[in-house]
């Protein structure tokens, strides 16, 4: 994977520096005529779960890549703290788990960070645990339920030991229980001191989960909020409707 | 990543295998397809080879392959049948001690109905202007084997030139021509050797066998070591020495199919001016 | 009594008495065809992989020259290794020309190219849809290509199969540089071929039958193989 470019962080006063995970320089972003990222411009903090919500298309999920290098933007730069380079991972919406067992996904995962191999059964254990997915470890991953799937992402994305996790709509096409489930990995992994950031369009979700909550639409910010200043009095007449359930056309 | 290199290579070198250098002694003999089709070389090597304890390898191409092989240094010695070829091959430093080892003739074959008429033909000449009459198709090697030079030659003495839609040239070894002839009920010339062993003759038979032009004489010649530093000189000299003393060439002799001999024995050595 | 029947009534009459001649000319047929297509497949599968993973200039020209030696003539390869295993040829000293090894040589510049080509083409689908995952996993490019390797092995069976039906069935390449030595590097092939000009069509025919049957054999034991695998292991 391209890595990040990592700017040097005396570019910004030291306030920044210190509370920032990401800072984001005006990314531009464009798939034939159509304007994905406009003009972003971002300081993700440092601890805690942020939130990045907005209606679909607004452009979170390329956001999101863009962030972790998938995608090169257009002009901008995305800015890593340096704490967090190379221990950066991805969960996506749909998961991709290769045609293995459970346990041969987390074995592989482990192997591509490196850990070695005597080492790798024990881990697979204790992600096995975390992920609710004991008595599944020789089924094969493609066969487990969508809930199933998405836990067994998440506790490989584990596997490397990351520091920050950027997750895509982790539970937008589960049902409740799982959707459970997988908000359960993501606080524990927080309480671990894992700086996540969470884009999803399930509000109740972003109130339950959320320290600090960015809305985007149409490629653009448009309030960037703690999360009980966000949903008690947003700023802008979009996030206000959005957040009553209007549709945002 | 270099373990994996390293046992990559290994696996390479593993099933390419150790090149054979076995302990067994062997010679490589280049030679023309028509005495291994005739199956004299089973009858007879293993009377070398038990006697001599040196495993004699089997090349059969055509006569111009043989001594092509043999010229590039890819074998040690070379049994072909055409004079003026093994001439040159001796003259251009290739081959060393040429001898006459044998011979048979070449004969016509042709469908037993025989549309040409070539069965009741006194001459050769007159049969080959009888061919070239395209009454029938007539197969030719086409291939710069000693088979074909000689049919050349005898178009060329008989001042015909072999064109038309009876002529084919098919380029393709005996036993392929053959199998053309029958399957065209056309005529062609092989030697006597190739004929006989020759199992799908269908209803084609031997229709002219006359004549001191179509003799057919087979020599044999040793690689130069000098040319060819590689060779394996002493035992291919054992080897020919063997087959053209009375030992060998007696045995030669002996090789019949159904009660019919194949070579004529006839050992000397070739001098060239 | 026919060709045809005559042939028939040879193979199997070679195939039940176990012929001695014939079981040395079919071990040597597996042997050399077995080691060239593991060669080529050592060589085939991670430049498939290579071509279907890396991007770099003349990546294209490279696809497109591995498809087309595809169809290499086997006669000109066979030519090409005659000339260069030559006593007086650049590998001469190595004394490997008429060998057995001279033939796997020779069957393997045949096979490489369709398993090149074939895994290429398979490995292409995989990698379009795992890219994102392995590369957000920090993957290097040697692991993604192990990846998608030992992910694509069921549909590489066939691919493998097509390179043994290949080299299997050879006999233009593996005759010129292998010579038809009796006992040596006679093969199935070349023996047919020796059949056929000896004008003994039933025992070439038969021959071809036991070579049909062999090329049978292998592919159904290939498939049994890979269905039990995949069962045990899951695609």
């Amino acid at each position: 994977m391209p890595k990040a470019k990592i700017l040097d962080l005396n570019d910004f006063s030291e306030q920044r520096k210190q509370q920032a995970s990401i800072i984001c320089s005006s990314l531009f972003f464009q798939r034939g005529k159509k304007k994905i990222l406009s003009n972003i411009s971002i300081t993700i903090p440092k601890t805690g779960i942020s939130v990045i919500m907005g209606p679909n298309g607004a452009g979170k999920s390329v956001l999101l890549r863009t962030i972790i290098g998938l995608l090169k933007p257009d002009s901008g730069h995305v800015i890593l703290n340096p704490e967090f380079a190379g221990k950066t991972a991805l969960v996506f919406q749909r998961p991709v788990l290769i045609r293995r067992t459970v346990y041969g996904n987390l074995h592989h995962a482990l192997g591509i960070a490196g850990v070695p191999r005597r080492q790798r059964k024990s881990r697979i254990e204790e992600l096995i645990a975390i992920g609710g997915l004991a008595g599944l470890e020789n089924h094969p991953a493609r066969s487990l339920s969508g809930g199933e799937q998405q836990r067994l992402q998440m506790v490989r994305t584990l596997s490397s030991n990351p520091k920050l996790i950027l997750l895509d709509e982790p539970s937008a096409s589960l049902d409740p229980q799982s959707t459970h489930a997988i908000e359960e990995i993501i606080k524990s992994t927080s309480d671990k001191n894992v700086k996540l950031v969470l884009v999803t369009h399930d509000i109740g979700q972003a109130k339950r989960l959320a320290d600090d909550v960015t809305f985007i639409h149409k490629g653009k910010i448009l309030e960037q909020n703690s999360s009980p200043d966000y949903f008690n009095s947003p700023s802008t007449p979009e996030v206000k409707s959005y957040l009553e359930g209007d549709l945002l056309v | 990543m270099t373990r994996i290199l390293a046992r990559w290579v290994g696996l390479v070198f593993l099933l390419l295998g150790t090149p054979a250098h076995s302990s067994d002694e062997y010679i490589l003999l280049q030679s023309t397809t028509s005495t291994q089709n005739s199956g004299l070389y089973e009858f007879l090597l293993p009377h070398f080879e038990d006697v001599y304890g040196v495993k004699v390898k089997v090349v059969a191409v055509g006569t111009g392959q043989a001594l092509y092989n043999g010229s590039r240094c890819n074998g040690d010695i070379v049994i072909v049948h055409s004079p003026a070829d093994e001439r040159e091959f001796v003259k251009a430093g290739y081959g060393i001690d040429p001898h006459n080892l044998m011979y048979n003739r070449f004969v016509i074959v042709g469908p037993s109905s025989d549309p040409a008429g070539i069965g009741k033909i006194e001459t050769l000449q007159e049969a080959f202007v009888k061919l070239s009459k395209g009454l029938a198709p007539f197969i030719s090697r086409g291939d710069d084997s000693g088979t074909h030079k000689k049919e050349l030659s005898l178009w060329a003495k008989y001042e015909i030139s072999p064109t038309g839609d009876w002529y084919y040239e098919v380029g393709s070894g005996m036993g392929a021509t053959l199998n053309i002839t029958v399957g065209l009920e056309g005529y062609t010339i092989t030697d006597l050797g190739t004929w006989l062993s020759f199992a799908n003759k269908s209803n084609h038979v031997i229709l002219y066998e006359n004549g001191s032009e179509m003799f057919n004489q087979y020599g044999i010649i040793m690689v130069n070591p000098d040319h060819c530093p590689n060779v394996n000189s002493e035992p291919a000299r054992e080897f020919l020495n063997w087959m053209v003393s009375p030992m060998g060439q007696q045995l030669i002799a002996q090789y019949k199919i159904d009660g019919k001999q194949l070579f004529y024995p006839n050992a000397s050595p070739k001098m060239y001016k | 009594m026919n060709t045809l029947t005559e042939a028939f009534l040879q193979s199997f009459q070679l195939m039940i008495t176990l012929d001695e001649t014939l079981v040395e000319v079919v071990l040597l047929s597996l042997s050399v065809t077995f080691k060239a297509v593991s060669l080529a497949c050592l060589i085939g599968l991670p430049l498939g992989t290579a071509l279907a993973v890396l991007k770099f200039p003349g990546q294209k020209t490279l696809v497109v020259l591995f498809n087309s030696f595809m169809g290499l003539p086997p006669v000109v390869v066979g030519l090409v290794v005659y000339l260069i295993l030559s006593a007086n040829g650049p590998l001469g000293p190595l004394g490997l020309l008429y060998t057995p090894t001279a033939m796997i040589i020779a069957q393997t510049i045949l096979v490489t190219p369709i398993i090149v080509a074939h895994s290429r083409q398979i490995i292409v689908l995989l990698a379009e849809e795992y890219d994102e995952t392995l590369r957000s996993m920090q993957a290097s490019r040697m692991d993604i290509m192990g990846t998608l390797l030992w992910d694509s092995r069921f549909s590489l069976f066939t691919t493998v199969l097509a390179g043994l039906g290949r080299a299997f069935s050879e006999v233009g390449a593996v005759m010129i540089v292998g010579g038809n030595i009796n006992h040596f590097t006679r093969i199935m092939t070349t023996a047919i071929a020796l059949q056929t000009s000896r004008g003994d069509l039933a025992l070439a025919l038969g021959l071809g039958i036991i070579l049909l049957v062999l090329t049978i054999s292998i592919n159904a034991l290939a498939y049994g193989l890979k269905t039990t695998w995949e069962k045990h292991s899951y695609a």
